[in-house]
């Protein structure tokens, strides 16, 4: 079990949370740009990290906001949290 | 008098309060304040069960949930519960109790008999003999369920309710003895918010059965007050009869909650148990410790107790465990054992102790009583069939010391402490050689007091639980400065234990001796473990079954962690000890499952006209969590003539359809249109108010993800059908869109699914219904064209309709406020009677939309198929980029013999080709026959008079026409079938224009 910190209603338990993988993995501006390697880079290659992990997640059984988590892959320990660009 | 071992004094029994259960049918007195097994105890009961893999006599071992046998079955039918423990079940009237591992009787055991003439099964048993041969299974497990039961399910459903409490707390306190109530009295005195829990009916643990003194008082007179001090505070939660089973992540524990004990079979009860799951921020500690046995010949036999327990016995519940006692130790607790025993006037046979110079002041106590001690001497063998009747005594170098009659026998081993849920928390733990056990290291959350610290004796319990008390609350931020004074009681400095794991030499080696006395594993098993290689202690666990009972190995663990570091000659903090999981003691699986369960577990979604469907004798179909109309069959129809019956109407007459289960979605905003055109494959910022358009939205990858009409309502608001199915993941990929990457666009999403319902009316006369049923809309094919919606009402109800169709009749769906839905639907249906109009459910509409070579998501796609794959290229937008668009061009999603959809027809009409049938180029037995698709969609259509069929076929567009074979479970079936182009009914599309 992990209590995460959302943002707008505070501590919850992770079944009110749905997670949503790696952040900070921005779709690209011009897809048409990239090689099919950089493009499935984009989709499928994610970092797996050791240690502080940025991650998305959505309370949604809650408020239904997305926003980040950081979290500590070893000991699940939550380091903070904070909101998407203008969407606080 | 009925109970011959209950002294005529003392205890913490009720005298004036008698009761009478059951144990096998046989009645049993007892007292308010026993438990089962000290009533059993007090009546001579000495034989509760056998063991598991022998059948061996057995009786009860501990005081606690430690103990190896005491396992029970409670009550009959749907409430009886198995695997409950005699040593912690209060004793209460009209319990039934029954053995639970005896077949057939307890008294005669026919697998007793097996054993005398049968060596004992080595360990590796199941693993080397049940292996083969296979077809000997069905004889094996036939045998193995009769001799491994232990107890039984309820014979019908549980009626009892049981619920689950989520709590928070300051300070979790776990264990209710000296320490655990000093822990939640200091943390309770600085205002924090407590729960106390204890798997006991009554708080005080070891307090209830000591003769010693706490602040003065009686130690039982203190836990009694402690305990009324604590159940008057504020903010303080106090939970007996409560084990706590489980910690987890983020220190989540589980407690369960045994409620109504106090009645038979929780009868009339409404809750049988609750689940907590408490998230504290701190935890105590005080779980205590396990008495460790120790090894000797027939060291199972009925009458060896541990000591610590025929101490609780005579002292908490006025019970003599046996009339002569011997006891083996090799520490100082039992002395105390033995100063109970001659206070209870059981004479103390024989003390043997490994020590050569036990100097502590219970020693000196005992010898002061005249009681024969032994040192530097053990037992080496129980005598006795069926009930010890004596001991054999030898030196630790091997010299007889004779045999002492007894049919008691108390031993010690030392303590391990009770560290199951500090090590489930991964919290670090080390081994302490003074008490020659692993012992909890303090972490910052989790504060070990008492016992469970490795230090025995009462005046250090009060003083950690006090200080484990005040540091938690602290921590967890409710200090109020000062640290209240630990309740006091008298120091008894001990005398050093002295570690011993294995008989001297090879004494007493053609008796069994058990490590594991519940899994019937002995030392032999151990021995034959390490010499075929299993030296890991995880690895010695799986190989002998060692610690794996409803017990879970609380006694054996700690005795096998030293007797396999001394067998390998290897330290014993390098052996380890098997990972402690939850749970802790066994927990009904009602107690987990809580109220999720039935409707709960999975509910049902129903539409506003399921009275109606169920009154109209409709067979219905659970999709996703709906439950929906399928097909209405008059009296004596097939489904198989009422669906022919109800595409026929609707492809002549007119059909109505609850239809309200489709997702609806509005997205409305400045930037609405922008949203749509990044989301969907098509273009919609141009599409005009009123008019509708079918949209494709793929996943990143380019695979179809969902398909639907969307409607303009007008300028900034649009309104999203999505598949049934799909529209709550839908709305999830949309909103993370929009919070997650396009922050700066002005849209906002709602879900409507349930305030609209949809009703459909579809075939040739459904204008005319809807113009009966009475609408201020202009139905005129130019006043309302195909792909269009209007606003208006729908007798008398205001209504958004949609020209659109999912049959490829002229149509309508009509979207109506929930809460109108069902007159809505009514008042059309009487308007249709005189056009014959049909109810039809979803496999009509299945049928009907096959017949067009319509897709459904999840039926013509599985996450791996593409627009062009199923010949809808001409919906991807080449002007503008959208989701998934990039995806489309990558090498794979080009390739010529990707699966296409297309249609088959099977050369005998007749025939419905199986869905999901493989699709090959030739019959053959050759194995693997390459594959060239599968059947996706398979009905027979009665418009055509025949079967028709959906597939997907690699390169199958480039080649219709061509000849195909669907395979069957019979290899020697083979379906002829040639494909054509996916639409099979009105090509043109006419039908819907009219
Ligand atoms: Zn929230």
């Amino acid at each position: 079990m992990l209590l995460i910190p959302c943002p707008w209603c505070g501590p919850r338990e992770d079944d009110e949370f749905t997670f949503g993988g790696e952040a900070d993995i921005p779709r690209p501006a011009d897809p048409d740009a990239l090689t099919d390697e950089q493009w499935a880079d984009y989709l499928f290659m994610r970092d797996n990290r050791r240690g502080r992990h940025r991650e998305q997640w959505c309370h949604t059984a809650g408020c239904r906001r997305w926003f980040i988590v950081e979290r500590d892959t070893v000991t699940n320990e939550i380091l903070g949290a904070s909101t998407y660009g203008n969407s606080s | 008098m009925s109970q011959p071992f209950r002294l005529t004094q003392g205890g913490r029994i009720h005298r004036d309060e008698p009761l009478q259960f059951t144990f096998d049918g046989r009645p049993i007195d007892a007292f308010r304040g026993d438990t089962v097994a000290s009533a059993l105890l007090a009546n001579g009961v000495t034989l509760v069960g056998r063991s598991f893999k022998y059948h061996r006599p057995r009786g009860i071992v501990s005081a606690g949930a430690e103990d190896p046998n005491a396992f029970v079955q409670l009550g009959r039918g749907a409430r009886t519960l198995p695997n409950r423990l005699a040593t912690v079940t209060p004793a209460t009237p009209g319990l039934e109790v029954r053995h639970v591992n005896a077949w057939p009787s307890l008294d005669f055991d026919l697998m007793s008999a097996f054993g005398l003439a049968a060596p004992f099964i080595p360990a590796g048993f199941y693993y080397k003999t049940l292996m083969w041969p296979r077809r000997f299974w069905p004889l094996y497990e036939h045998f193995l369920r009769h001799a491994a039961g232990l107890g039984h399910a309820p014979d019908a459903p549980d009626p009892d309710r049981y619920d689950h409490v989520h709590a928070h707390c300051d300070v979790l306190v776990v264990g209710a003895g000296a320490a655990g109530l000093a822990a939640a009295r200091a943390a309770a005195q600085t205002g924090a918010r407590v729960i106390v829990a204890d798997e006991q009916a009554k708080f005080g643990g070891g307090l209830l059965s000591t003769s010693e003194r706490v602040d003065g008082l009686p130690a039982p007179q203190w836990a009694d007050a402690a305990t009324a001090q604590l159940s008057s505070a504020s903010d303080v939660t106090l939970l007996p009869n409560t084990t706590a089973f489980g910690l987890y992540e983020s220190n989540l524990v589980l407690l369960a909650e045994r409620l109504h004990t106090d009645q038979p079979d929780n009868a009339g009860a409404e809750s049988g148990a609750r689940v907590w799951r408490v998230l504290p921020r701190q935890i105590v500690l005080a779980t205590g410790a396990h008495e460790r046995p120790l090894l000797f010949a027939n060291n199972d036999r009925p009458g060896v107790m541990l000591a610590g327990a025929i101490s609780t016995y005579v002292n908490r519940y006025a019970v003599v465990t046996g009339s002569r006692a011997v006891l083996f130790t090799n520490n100082d607790s039992a002395y105390r054992t033995a100063l109970d025993l001659v206070e209870a006037e059981v004479p103390v046979a024989a003390i043997a102790d490994v020590r050569v110079d036990p100097d502590g002041i219970l020693p000196a106590q005992t010898r002061a009583q005249g009681i024969p001690i032994h040192t530097g001497a053990v037992v080496v063998q129980a005598h006795g069939r069926g009930r010890l009747a004596a001991a054999e005594l030898c030196s630790l170098d091997g010299a007889p010391l004779g045999t002492v009659e007894c049919d008691l026998l108390g031993v010690s081993g030392g303590f391990a402490p009770a560290l199951h849920l500090h090590a489930q928390a991964g919290a670090p733990m080390t081994w302490n050689p003074q008490i020659a056990a692993f012992a909890p290291q303090p972490s910052h959350d989790i504060h070990p007091a008492g016992a469970v610290t490795g230090q025995l004796d009462l005046a250090s319990a009060l003083r950690q639980g006090t200080a484990a008390g005040a540091a938690a609350a602290a921590a967890a931020g409710c200090s109020n400065g000062h640290t209240p004074a630990a309740p006091q009681a008298a120091e008894t400095p001990t005398s050093d234990l002295k570690p011993y794991w294995l008989p001297p030499g090879d004494l007493a080696r053609t008796k069994p001796q058990f490590v594991d006395v519940h899994e019937d594993v002995t030392l032999d098993d151990l021995r034959l473990s390490l010499r075929e290689g299993f030296e890991s202690i995880e690895h010695v666990k799986r190989y002998t079954t060692l610690g794996m009972g409803p017990d879970q190995g609380k006694l054996a663990n700690p005795l096998a962690t030293g007797v396999i570091a001394e067998l390998l000659g290897r330290d014993p903090a390098s052996v380890g000890t098997p990972r402690h999981r939850p749970a802790y003691s066994p927990v009904s699986l009602g107690a987990i499952a809580g109220r999720h369960i039935g409707e709960l577990a999975d509910p049902v979604r129903v539409t506003p006209m399921q009275d109606w469907h169920e009154s109209a004798g409709t067979r219905f179909e659970n999709v996703g969590q709906w439950r929906r109309a399928w097909y209405y069959p008059h009296p004596g129809e097939s489904m198989h003539e009422a669906v022919a019956r109800e595409c026929l109407a609707v492809r002549h007459r007119v059909g109505i359809l609850d239809y309200s289960t489709l997702g609806k979605i509005e997205v409305t905003g400045p930037d609405a249109g922008e949203f749509l055109d990044r989301v969907y494959t098509n273009a919609w910022k141009r599409l005009r108010p009123g008019r509708c358009r079918y949209g494709l939205m793929l996943g990143k990858d380019g695979m179809i993800f969902d398909d639907g009409v969307t409607a303009r309502l007008d300028h900034q608001r649009y309104l999203m059908f999505t598949s049934t199915a799909n529209a709550a993941p839908v709305l999830a990929w949309l909103e993370q869109w929009l919070q997650t990457e396009w922050t700066d666009l002005r849209v906002y999403l709602t879900s409507v699914s349930e305030h609209w319902s949809n009703i459909a009316l579809a075939g040739p006369r459904s204008r005319e219904v809807l113009a009966a049923a009475g609408t201020d809309i202009p139905l005129a094919r130019e006043d309302f064209p195909f792909m269009t919606f209007r606003e208006g009402t729908v007798a008398g109800v205001p209504a958004r309709v949609f020209r659109i169709s999912f049959s490829g009749e002229l149509s309508y769906e009509i979207n109506v406020p929930a809460d109108r839905a069902r007159h809505v639907w009514e008042a059309l249906f009487d308007a249709g009677r005189s056009f014959g109009i049909t109810p039809y459910g979803t496999e009509t509409m299945h049928v009907l939309r096959a017949e067009k070579g319509f897709i459904i998501v999840g039926q013509e796609t599985d996450g791996s198929v593409t627009p062009e794959d199923v010949g809808l290229g001409r919906l991807l937008s080449r002007r503008k980029d959208f989701l998934g668009k990039r995806s489309l061009s990558r090498p794979d999603s080009v390739r010529p013999d990707r699966k296409q959809l297309v249609g088959l027809l099977t050369d005998d009409p007749a025939q419905v080709l199986p869905e999901g049938g493989h699709v090959v180029d030739a019959p053959g037995r050759r194995r693997p026959l390459p594959m060239r698709g599968h059947v996706t969609s398979s009905y027979f259509s009665p418009v055509l008079g025949r079967s028709i069929a959906l597939a997907m076929v690699a390169g199958g567009r480039a080649a219709l026409g061509e000849r195909l074979y669907v395979a069957t479970l019979d290899d020697d079936r083979w379906l002829p079938a040639r494909s054509c182009h996916p639409v099979f009914y009105d090509p043109q599309g006419a039908r819907q224009h009219v």
